[in-house]
């Protein structure tokens, strides 16, 4: 398979994770969509710098874009976004979701559910001024 | 210092999401067990198709601007630790958003966080009791 394949089976596959396997349902949440839009934007800025740098290189053959051979990357076309091919998006993506959906299922399933992340509060005590 | 520059994405990565912990109270590195069973399978799995990739020839790394270490199959210690360093700063992102939103992800402690739709939950964090129809 090409990159590009197995980049958007890697999105159909955590996805389905989400949904189906662990029900955790992160896509229907806005937690997970504005923490996804944090990360997708420091995904670009290190990636173009790991692409940009070409400390990691593409083959045209397996991706949308071409080689680049010993030339940087075009910023923007050419199958790229950022120096990085368009696919690394959607390899970000399956990375971010399987990630923060394997984090969830655990907490659901009683492991170290607490300390919760806030500040120090008990709702149901309701002390605070 | 060439043989960095990969690192240095680490650590940028790293420094740009830690500070969360203390700064937005994320308790990530209190829940180190459940941080540990998240990020372990996420780098095997994202190793093994790196793994793959690197095979099948679909991306190569520069060995000048890696740390020259690698791992069985050609894969860059600095890789691997990308796999680490990456899922750690995604759940330090996940909660800071949480901490400083109260948006529920569906794993909170049911007398903390009554059962409610999303949108209904989140108005009910900034503003209890107003705001639902």
């Amino acid at each position: 398979m090409t990159y590009t394949q197995l980049a958007l089976t890697g999105v159909v596959v955590v996805v389905l994770l989400d949904l189906v396997v662990l029900r955790t349902w992160l896509l229907r949440r806005r937690v997970f969509w504005a923490s996804y839009a944090i990360i997708v934007v420091f995904q670009l800025l290190t990636n173009a710098a790991l692409t940009g740098l070409r400390v990691v290189r593409y083959n045209g053959d397996a991706i949308i874009g071409d080689s680049t051979g010993d030339v940087t990357p075009a910023f923007l076309g050419n199958g790229r976004i950022a120096f990085a091919p368009v696919e690394d998006l959607a390899f970000g993506f399956a990375l971010v979701l399987g990630t923060l959906a394997l984090w969830v299922f655990w907490g659901r399933a009683g492991i170290q559910r607490t300390p919760a992340a806030g500040p120090p509060r008990r709702r149901s005590d309701n002390l605070s001024p | 210092m060439r043989h960095l520059t990969y690192v240095g994405v680490l650590l940028f990565c790293l420094f740009g999401s830690v500070w969360l912990e203390y700064g937005l109270r994320t308790r990530v590195f209190r829940r180190w067990l459940r941080l540990l069973l998240t990020v372990t399978p996420i780098a095997l799995v994202f190793s093994i198709w790196d793994l793959y990739a690197i095979a099948q020839g679909h991306w190569s790394f520069d060995a000048d601007q890696t740390t020259g270490l690698t791992l069985g199959g050609g894969l860059p210690l600095d890789e691997l630790i990308f796999f680490l360093v990456v899922p750690l700063a995604s759940v330090l992102a996940f909660e800071a958003v949480r901490s400083a939103q109260g948006w529920p992800a569906g794993d909170e402690v049911a007398d903390e966080q009554p059962v409610a739709n999303d949108a209904a939950s989140a108005k009910n964090a900034v503003e209890p009791g107003a705001g639902t129809p």
